[in-house]
């Protein structure tokens, strides 16, 4: 391919072919993208297409799209309601014509044990054929599943059944009178098909939420190349690319504003509910949708990099990944069946030997009850279900969970450790007071303040510099600067050495403080952070206080409401900063926390989780990611505050990227209702299970006369998959408080 | 007893025993895994059992023939991964494992079996 007409010389011969809705090629890569219907274009089709009009094609990869997937799903689901009807309906008239009772109102010829062997064959051998090719294919590898004790016990309800109307001299000639099941067999596969119709409908609301998130991804994207917009497949946009987006429109891929300015609903992907203004150099998140404005981005991060693509990743990997409560159910289901079949051989045995006239009828009705209740499906779906709900609904609400480990372990989590800075506040300190305690003028210390801080990296000093730049005060060069880890900094100014920092600065260089310990205690006690300004105002005189700074960060709306929604949950909340007693007791005072780690530098934060792990507390720590990873990591359930399109936090279980601080303890409901569906499934999935196999052995006939029907052994088992799966899905209307 | 209920009780007691040797005693060989593998799904995995190296990316290409809706998604729940295996179609799941052991794979329902050994070196 040369040119932009080889493209089009192309599309048009491909997209001529009968069946093909779309064709792209591009030019770059000399690939066409083809969406077709393959039941009516072939391999040739193509091949021809592209040789007519002068060129070569090697295929490629071939996807089935959603849609030729779901339609498929459709077809299975249509064919086996059809079974199901047929199957009923066949079952209900041969119960009719031979149910003690009711066979008396049923036409002779429905009584006649030849129609009901007519009516039961293409119940057993059509509707039922999928269960003996499963069986089969599975004893090639000497396995056994459910589908082998539903074709087992049918078949030997059908077989006698059949000897009986065939040879019905034999069976007599043995002491039995003898009389068809037909309808065990019969309406047995119909309730089971049933039940696996039913299964399968609700199955597929279990993966609901990754559905809805792959739907929310933007087809095309209008790309601004040569001074032209041209529309192009989201699978051909390139980091770099200026993309162009109108009101209403979605945007396409993850980047940076470059000209113009909207309002954002990012609800759908980050679950932040409030639509958020951008202007230049603003963030964007692709699969997001533009409010009013219009304006261009540059596209930063595309196909699997994008944030959409990372938390589809993420939820997908949870939904694989196994629960440690899951184990034992796991153990179980690699015998289950084995012994369910050598429990039905041994019911066989005993009701034969020791069973009640007429012996081998029972046996053989006890032993199809005890093959048919046996339900392994139950048990090997009620952990995965729930947790594909579960982390599906933590994804709409913008809190991603790792795996179902950290979802099992949320919901044991005693005390949850914030991080102050960042985490409960919005990170970005403001100058608030400046008080002078000497000669100089206010503008005077933030000057001297601010022009020994243009150097630090601190957040504090950012702070200062930037108010000092709003008020437009002239900077001084400082020289010989040096920083003094967690005491503030030092420089000359001309030949004047300055001292800017906390007390323990101000100690270090023996600076007198005590006659403004009331102000900055009165500033500290408002959660305040006092910097310190020392000068020395004579050659040969000591160095004297000459101002004060105070900084405070502002607490994030959310942050109250949360720590009393954990409060409520029993849940102890800690703050843990390095801000001094007094200040940081004062911060979380006003957020509702009586528990502080203070002084605390940020390589200690993991020591700090560890002592209270070592008291026998489960700890969620609680931070912004950047700087708290050892703490993340360390914590039983690390909780990271995803920002921007930082999607994938390394050391986090749970990223919370709708920024809401409510998320903390609405993670731990949904892990706590989780774990709730899981342990009702389970307990319903094995006592169903231990209880009714011997019911149906027959264990209750010796004192109270009870027998399982197999038929109602049929109902039971359907059911119990059905309960399990539909208890999952009761999950979706959990509310969770946000 | 009756000659009947002797010859019921044989029977069913080595049809107890041939259940357990047929289903719990099987043995099953592993096969060597070195960049890729196809795995059929037809009534289970074959192969069953598939050895790979530590550290290295390796490529187990599933293809379900089988209609069973029991084998519809694969999960390989110590690597994260739960696919759904449309019919007929090859899905390629690649695996880079960091430690040596033995992980289970298995059907959405947790019914079949399949077995990953993770070796320093195959």
């Amino acid at each position: 391919m040369h040119c932009a007409s080889c493209v089009v010389t192309l599309e048009g011969s491909l997209s001529k072919i009968p069946g093909v809705s779309q064709t792209h090629v591009n030019l770059a890569t000399e690939k066409a993208t083809v969406e077709y219907d393959p039941a009516k274009v072939t391999d040739q089709d193509f091949m021809k297409a592209v040789e007519s009009v002068g060129y070569e094609a090697r295929l490629g990869e071939r996807i089935q799209s959603a849609d030729q997937d779901q339609a498929q799903k459709q077809q299975e689901m249509k064919d086996l309601k059809i079974k199901v009807i047929v199957s009923l309906m066949l079952g209900s008239l041969i119960l009719w014509g031979s149910f003690p009772g009711l066979m008396d109102t049923a036409p002779s010829i429905l009584r006649n044990f030849w129609v009901q062997l007519l009516l039961a064959l293409p119940v057993q051998f059509w509707a039922g054929f999928s269960f003996y090719r499963a069986a089969l294919s599975s004893l090639k590898h000497r396995t056994a599943n459910m589908d082998t004790l539903v074709a087992l016990g049918t078949t030997v309800a059908f077989l006698y059944s059949a000897v009986v109307t065939i040879v019905p001299t034999v069976v007599s000639q043995i002491g039995i009178h003898p009389e068809p099941y037909f309808d065990v067999s019969s309406i047995i596969i119909g309730l089971i098909l049933l039940g696996r119709y039913f299964e399968a409908k609700a199955k597929a609301g279990t993966s609901e939420a990754i559905k809805k998130l792959i739907g929310l991804q933007a087809k095309t994207a209008r790309v601004v190349r040569d001074g032209k917009e041209i529309d192009i497949l989201i699978s051909e946009v390139e980091v770099g690319d200026m993309i162009r987006v109108r009101p209403g429109e979605k945007i396409p891929v993850d980047g940076v504003i470059l000209d113009g300015e909207s309002s954002i609903d990012e609800s759908m992907v980050t679950g932040e509910s409030i639509p958020i203004d951008k202007i230049k150099g603003g963030s964007v998140i692709g699969a997001t949708m533009n409010k009013t404005g219009t304006f261009t981005f540059r596209a930063t991060k595309v196909g699997a990099d994008t944030m959409l693509s990372q938390i589809i990743k993420l939820v997908e990997e949870a939904q694989g990944s196994k629960a440690p409560i899951q184990r034992l159910a796991d153990i179980i289901s690699s015998y289950f069946v084995p012994i369910v079949i050598m429990l039905a051989l041994t019911t066989f045995v005993v009701w034969y030997d020791f069973g009640p006239e007429p012996a081998f009828l029972f046996a053989i009705l006890n032993t199809v009850a005890v093959l048919i209740i046996a339900c392994p499906c139950a048990m090997g779906l009620a952990t995965p279900t729930a947790i594909m709900v579960g982390t599906g609904k933590g994804a709409e609400h913008g809190l991603l969970i790792k795996d179902a480990e950290a979802l099992e372990t949320a919901h044991k989590i005693t005390t949850v450790v914030f991080d102050k800075t960042g985490t409960l506040t919005k990170g970005k300190p403001e100058v608030t007071d400046i008080i002078a305690t000497h000669d100089l003028s206010q503008d005077d210390i933030l000057r001297l303040a601010a022009s020994i801080e243009k150097g630090s990296e601190h957040s504090l000093a950012e702070a200062i510099v930037k108010h000092a730049e709003k008020k437009n005060l002239l900077l001084t060069t400082v020289t010989n600067f040096k920083a003094i880890a967690g005491h503030g900094v030092e420089g000359l100014l001309g030949t004047q050495r300055i001292f800017f920092g906390n007390r323990k600065l101000m100690i270090q260089e023996h600076v007198v403080m005590q006659s403004n310990e009331a102000a900055m205690s009165a500033l500290e006690q408002q959660g305040k952070t006092v910097m310190m300004l020392a000068l020395r105002q004579a050659q040969g005189k000591p160095y004297e206080l000459v101002g004060l700074i105070a900084v405070a960060d502002t607490i994030k709306d959310t942050a109250k409401v949360a720590v009393l929604s954990l409060q409520k949950l029993g849940i102890e909340a800690i703050m843990i900063t390095g801000d001094n007693e007094r200040t940081a007791h004062a911060i979380a005072q006003q957020v509702g926390i009586t528990q502080v780690l203070a002084e605390v530098l940020p390589d200690q934060k993991s020591d700090e989780v560890k002592k209270l792990q070592a008291k026998g507390k489960i700890v969620a720590f609680v931070g912004d990611g950047i700087n708290d990873a050892p703490a993340l990591a360390i914590a039983n359930v690390g909780i990271a505050m995803g920002s921007g399109t930082d999607v994938a936090i390394e050391a986090a279980d749970i990223t919370l990227i709708n920024k809401d601080l409510r998320s903390v303890s609405a993670v731990i409901e949904l892990s706590r209702k989780t774990m709730r569906t899981i342990k009702i499934n389970l307990f319903w999935a094995f006592g169903y299970n231990v209880i009714l196999i011997p019911v149906a052995m027959g264990v209750l006939y010796p004192l109270f006369g009870i027998l399982m029907n197999p038929i109602f052994a049929s109902a039971a088992m359907a059911l119990s998959s059905i309960s399990v799966v539909g208890n999952s899905l009761l999950l979706k209307r959990a509310k969770l408080s946000l | 007893m009756t000659l009947d209920q002797v010859l019921v009780t044989v029977a069913g007691a080595g049809g107890i025993a041939f259940t357990y040797w047929f289903f719990l005693m099987r043995n099953v060989r592993a096969v060597v895994a070195i960049d890729s593998i196809n795995i059929t799904v037809n009534g289970g995995y074959s192969p069953e059992v598939i050895e790979i190296s530590n550290g290295k990316t390796t490529k187990l290409v599933f293809t379900r023939s089988d209609p069973s809706s029991c084998l519809e998604e694969v999960v390989l729940s110590d690597f994260k991964v739960r696919k759904h295996l449309p019919l007929n179609q090859a899905v390629t799941i690649e695996l880079t494992p960091q430690k040596t052991g033995e992980f289970i794979f298995s059907c959405g329902m947790n019914m079949y079996h399949g077995k990953v050994i993770v070796k320093e070196s195959v």
